[in-house]
């Protein structure tokens, strides 16, 4: 009965290696998923060998993908790596751990809500894996569910989307609330401000755009739902014709009005799952170059500003539903303005290794490996910010390579970068180095093997989300034999992930011990007291005349 | 310096300047990249902890990494301004006139594009949901005498080359996108919405029209074609397709 | 385990106590919740062709009659607090009772308006207006009947912490309260909004 004790505990360490093992857990299925996809890309319509005869004759007769599960694969894999996989885990389980102990409390402000956003969160999750199984199985109109396709999807795959939706939001909300009252009331003595880790920042406004953001996904759900359910038609225009059948609804409702409310949301969604990577990638960079953050303020006013202006760039993802040159202007010039405070902080970051002493450890290689990755995903979103440019791109592999830039080896590697890092803190243990290592080198070059000709594709006119990859195409031929390519990536990505399941397993058991500060860091949740107090900035290394490199932050000023 | 992305050919009057953008845009990133990537590059070897065994407290020193955003903001505006907000404007605000140009409507369905050209008058005719029969996939109303000479396909669309094409986008059920490649052309169709778009194709050339929006499970096979033809091919096929008509 | 600082006590250099702070990020995102759901309703009337004339299939009286015993349950409910804080128990207990009742009455006027609607073949599928009625009205309910359960507690088995703490369960009460006027503002604009505009 240990474990359910774990599971009603309101501890902020236990709910955060809670939210840890269950987001690892989801984003393993969402790796299996998108694994599955890629062999159907690279070989439409052949079996999928070993797994193919589990899928069962609606979705995969003789383990051959059908088009309808392949879009249910594809919307499921875009909704559990968004939602179920990389958010709980950057914002559940870094920020539930960390956030406390970087600002010096004990516990979150409200560790009974902060066990309910588990419990929401895990129901949601569980309520969206259960969809595979009804009949017409999952949510299959992706994950963005453009009405009208999934206002009159058939079954109840996509109602459970909705259902699922809604518990996880709820979670963000309550999870959100904890995050924002945590750090404004709970900062120990002493520490200001300007005194908090970039990582608290980060999670800052994360928390204000998950808390302001998801809302209107919220209220889309609840009109969808009612669509569905009760038959309004608050997403049916008049005059539909469906199959050749005239739709029986009153009409008068509004397509766009869904895509305007899920953009409202997930364009802000998508800096929820950048912001925290940038957090953790600045503490791994500081702690081992062995010097300060370069340009810490300007990287904390960025993130306000990016905060502020992710919340009216949404449209940026409509420019082709028929957008007159005012409306596109605005949306195309607030794209451009928030591509500055990214480049500010990217900048900021890489300049911060100019001077350092750096340490080549596990989580420093992800870190670094982060950078170019971001900065290639990053640039990417240029020519799909400018409308002119987004008319050849929209809709194609470039897009689909701009974003996985940015989450993939962008926000993952971060995370793993994290999860090395800060293992020790967790299990006073270390991860095994070579093991990391060759998970890092493995997965960097399989991460650009899969997406980098994503682009190639995107600017030769090749469609995302196409059952066959694109082979009925003249202007896909060309370009076609690269699906292998990306799918053997994929699956060689698959391999190394081994290195880190076996290297984390391990590790919990048989890793080095080590003491309770082993990277040597400065920021608070290495501190052994049990009560704490600031003294100083948050990455005092390399003071000259200090004693160490490094200079606690809860270390008493020396006596002068 | 043009083809380097690997774009599909460009046919159409405007496509130049939105492959013009497409290039500049990609020079600054490649710049940016490639500058970064030497300073990333030169850092990691620079300061490596066996050659810079002590870190500076202080670190970089210096305003350039304010010019270099600056600089970028400066290009991005430019861009955005000089290039990308005219050509859009191009599109949208600068439609030619009807009479000189082809106009054809095209109907969106899953999984089909149905083309409907109005035929020698010029006028096409009534449409009407209650006449959807799977012989009639846009409800056209033959007996309306702007619809008796119309001329309707199914994925199979003709144009003259070098006279302006408008296309009256819509959809039936749900949200496609109509995409022809060679053109530079993209454009949701919108049930409920009616979504003009024109351009003017340069180059006879046969190509496909790409389905770009997820719209259900036949998404990847609703393909259709193009041909972009002289105007004698063109009006040849138009009176082909007009005694096709009077057969029935 | 240590105490989470400053449940009751007033943080100095930010002037709230956790709960109030939670309350009130609560509220920002529930605005952003009714704005979505409102800017639905300007999106979609806005591009209507046709609309019904709002005030004449909703009952606009009851509504009134409704908009008052929300307003005067936001007056009790304030009140109820002032008693808390003058230290009058029985007070409380009097005045919140009013306010429960305020609110079940709300609910039942509510309910007459609904079922008065179904009886006439009138429902959320008919038109959008109706949709959205039904939808912003339905939230609205929801959140009063949560708010309604809370009051209950605090009436009820929550009232015990009076002895042991009176002054947490007074800023129990003060926050309850803030949610409470929050729901009476909701209905305000709707009630602007679909019975009058
Ligand atoms: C983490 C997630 C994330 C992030 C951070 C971003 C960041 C950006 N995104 Fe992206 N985007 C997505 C996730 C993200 N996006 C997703 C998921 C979609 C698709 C959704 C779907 O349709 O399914 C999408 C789609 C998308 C579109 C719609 C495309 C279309 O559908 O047609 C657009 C258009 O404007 C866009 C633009 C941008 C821009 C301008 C940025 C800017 O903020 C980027 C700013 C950053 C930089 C400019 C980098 C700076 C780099 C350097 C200075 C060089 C550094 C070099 C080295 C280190 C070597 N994105
Ligand atoms: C955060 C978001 C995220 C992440 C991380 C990923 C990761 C990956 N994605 Fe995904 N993807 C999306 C979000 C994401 N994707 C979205 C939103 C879409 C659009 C969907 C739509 O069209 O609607 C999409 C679509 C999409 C497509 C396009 C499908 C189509 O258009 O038809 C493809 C194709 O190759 C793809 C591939 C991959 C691959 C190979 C990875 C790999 O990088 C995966 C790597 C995964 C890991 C490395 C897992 C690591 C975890 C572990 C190792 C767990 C350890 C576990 C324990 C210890 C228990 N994705
Ligand atoms: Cu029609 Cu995709
Ligand atoms: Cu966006």
């Amino acid at each position: 009965m240990r474990f359910f004790k774990y599971l009603v505990s309101t501890d902020h360490k236990v709910i955060g290696l809670l939210y840890a093992g269950t987001s690892l857990c989801f984003l393993l299925i969402g790796f299996a998923l998108v694994l599955v996809m890629r062999w159907q890309l690279a070989y439409p319509g052949e079996p999928v060998p070993l797994v193919g005869g589990l899928f069962g004759v609606a979705n995969a007769p003789g383990g051959i993908v059908l088009p309808e599960f392949y879009n249910q694969l594809g919307a499921m894999h875009g909704t559990i790596m968004v939602f179920l996989g990389v958010v709980p885990l950057a914002v559940g389980a870094f920020g539930n751990y960390l956030v406390p102990l970087q600002v010096g409390a004990h516990d979150m402000a409200f560790p009974r809500l902060n066990l309910g956003s588990y419990w929401f969160y895990l129901a949601g999750g569980l309520v969206m894996l259960a969809s595979f199984f009804v009949t017409g199985g999952a949510a299959n109109n992706g994950w963005t569910s453009y009405a009208p396709l999934s206002d009159l999807a058939p079954g109840h795959g996509q109602t459970l989307w909705l259902v699922g939706m809604g518990l996880i939001i709820v979670s963000s909300l309550l999870g959100a609330i904890n995050v924002i009252t945590t750090i404004v009331q709970l900062r120990a003595p002493g520490l200001t401000w300007f005194r908090l880790p970039f990582f608290v920042w980060a999670q800052f406004i994360t928390s204000f755009l998950l808390l302001l953001a998801f809302p209107a996904l919220q209220a889309a759900a609840i009109l969808q739902g009612m669509d569905r359910l009760v038959g309004t038609s608050f997403f049916l225009p008049s005059g539909l014709a469906v199959s050749g059948q005239a739709l029986n609804v009153a009409g008068g409702g509004s397509a766009l009005l869904w895509q305007h409310l899920f953009w409202f949301l997930a364009h802000p969604e998508v800096y929820v799952l950048i912001l925290p990577a940038l957090g953790i990638v600045a503490e791994v960079i500081a702690n081992n170059t062995r010097k300060p953050l370069w340009g810490y303020r300007s990287m904390v006013y960025s993130v306000f500003v990016l905060g502020f202006l992710s919340f009216i760039v949404w449209a940026h993802h409509m420019f082709l539903t028929g957008m007159g040159t005012t409306i596109s202007a605005f949306f195309q010039a607030t794209t451009m303005i928030i591509s500055i405070p990214s480049v500010i902080i990217l900048s900021a970051l890489m300049l911060s290794l100019y001077g350092g002493s750096i340490r080549f450890t596990t989580p420093m290689l992800f870190a670094l490996g982060f950078l170019p990755m971001f900065g290639i995903g990053g640039l990417t979103g240029l020519p799909l910010g400018l409308a002119t440019t987004d008319v050849p791109l929209h809709d194609t592999t470039y897009v689909v390579g701009h974003f996985h830039y940015l989450v993939a080896p962008g926000t993952l590697f971060a995370l793993f970068a994290g999860i090395y890092y800060w293992f020790p803190l967790a299990t006073g243990r270390m991860m095994n180095d070579l093991l990391g290592r060759v998970h890092f080198v493995g997965s960097l070059v399989c991460m650009n093997l899969i997406f980098m000709p994503m682009f190639v594709q995107g600017l030769a006119g090749v469609n995302r989300r196409l059952w066959d990859g694109g082979e009925q195409y003249a202007h896909a031929q060309s370009v076609l034999s690269l699906n292998v390519t990306m799918s053997m990536a994929a699956f060689g990505l698959a391999f190394f992930q081994l290195f880190f399941m076996v290297n984390l397993f391990m590790s919990l058991r048989g890793g080095r011990v080590v003491g309770a500060n082993p990277w040597q860091a400065t920021t608070l949740e290495w501190s052994t007291e049990s009560s704490v107090r600031a003294y100083r900035d948050p990455y005092v290394y390399s003071l000259p005349g200090a004693a160490a490199d490094f200079v606690p932050q809860d270390q008493p000023a020396e006596p002068s | 310096m043009m083809d380097w992305l690997g774009m599909p050919v460009a046919a159409s009057a405007h496509a130049g300047d939105v492959d013009r953008l497409m290039v500049l845009v990609h020079w600054l990133m490649l710049v940016l990249f490639v500058g970064w990537g030497g300073f990333l590059l030169y850092v990691l070897v620079r300061f490596r902890r066996s050659a810079q065994p002590v870190a500076m407290h202080k670190g970089m020193r210096g305003s350039w990494s304010t010019w270099i955003e600056g600089g970028i903001l400066t290009a991005e505006v430019i861009l955005l301004a000089f290039f990308s907000i005219p050509t859009w404007s191009a599109r949208v605000d600068a439609f030619p006139s009807e009479q000189q140009s082809t106009v054809v409507r095209v109907v969106a369905e899953q999984y089909a594009w149905n083309v409907h050209y109005p035929g020698p008058d010029g006028l096409f005719g009534r449409t009407d949901l209650a006449l959807l029969g799977p012989s009639n996939p846009l409800g056209l109303d033959r007996s309306d005498p702007a619809g008796r000479d119309d001329i309707t396909t199914i994925n199979q669309m003709h144009f003259p080359v070098d006279r302006p094409v408008i296309v009256h986008l819509s959809s039936k059920d749900m949200i496609h996108s109509f995409a022809l490649p060679q053109m530079r052309v993209k454009q949701d169709a919108i049930p409920g919405l009616a979504q003009p778009v024109w351009f003017t194709p340069t180059t006879t050339g046969q190509w496909e029209i790409a389905c770009s929006q997820l719209c259900g499970l036949g998404h990847y096979r609703m393909r259709g074609f193009y041909t972009v033809e002289s105007t004698a091919e063109y009006e040849a096929w138009l009176a082909e397709e007009a005694a096709f008509l009077l057969e029935q | 385990m240590t105490a989470i600082p400053y449940t009751t006590d007033v943080r100095p250099d930010t002037g709230v106590t956790n709960p109030k702070l939670g309350m009130w990020l609560f509220l920002a995102s529930e605005v952003m919740l009714f704005g979505s759901l409102l800017s639905a309703y300007v999106l979609l009337r806005s591009g209507a062709l046709t609309w019904p004339d709002q005030s004449a299939v909703l009952s606009v009286p009851l509504a009134t009659v409704n908009t008052v015993i929300l307003i005067a349950s936001s007056v009790t409910m304030l009140r109820a607090w002032t008693a808390l804080t003058a230290g009058n128990m029985r007070q409380y207990r009097v005045r919140m009772g009013v306010t429960l009742v305020l609110g079940a009455v709300f609910l039942a006027i509510k309910t007459f308006e609904y079922s008065d609607k179904f009886a006439h073949g009138l429902g959320p599928a008919t038109d959008n207006f109706l949709g959205l009625y039904f939808v912003l009205t339905g939230v609205h309910v929801l959140h009063l009947a949560g708010g309604m359960l809370v009051n209950a507690f605090l009436l009820g088995p929550g009232a015990r912490m009076w002895r042991s703490d009176p002054r947490r369960f007074t800023q129990r009460v003060e926050v309850a309260a803030i949610y409470w006027h929050f729901v009476d503002a909701v209905w305000l604009v709707l009630f602007v909004v679909l019975y009058l505009l």
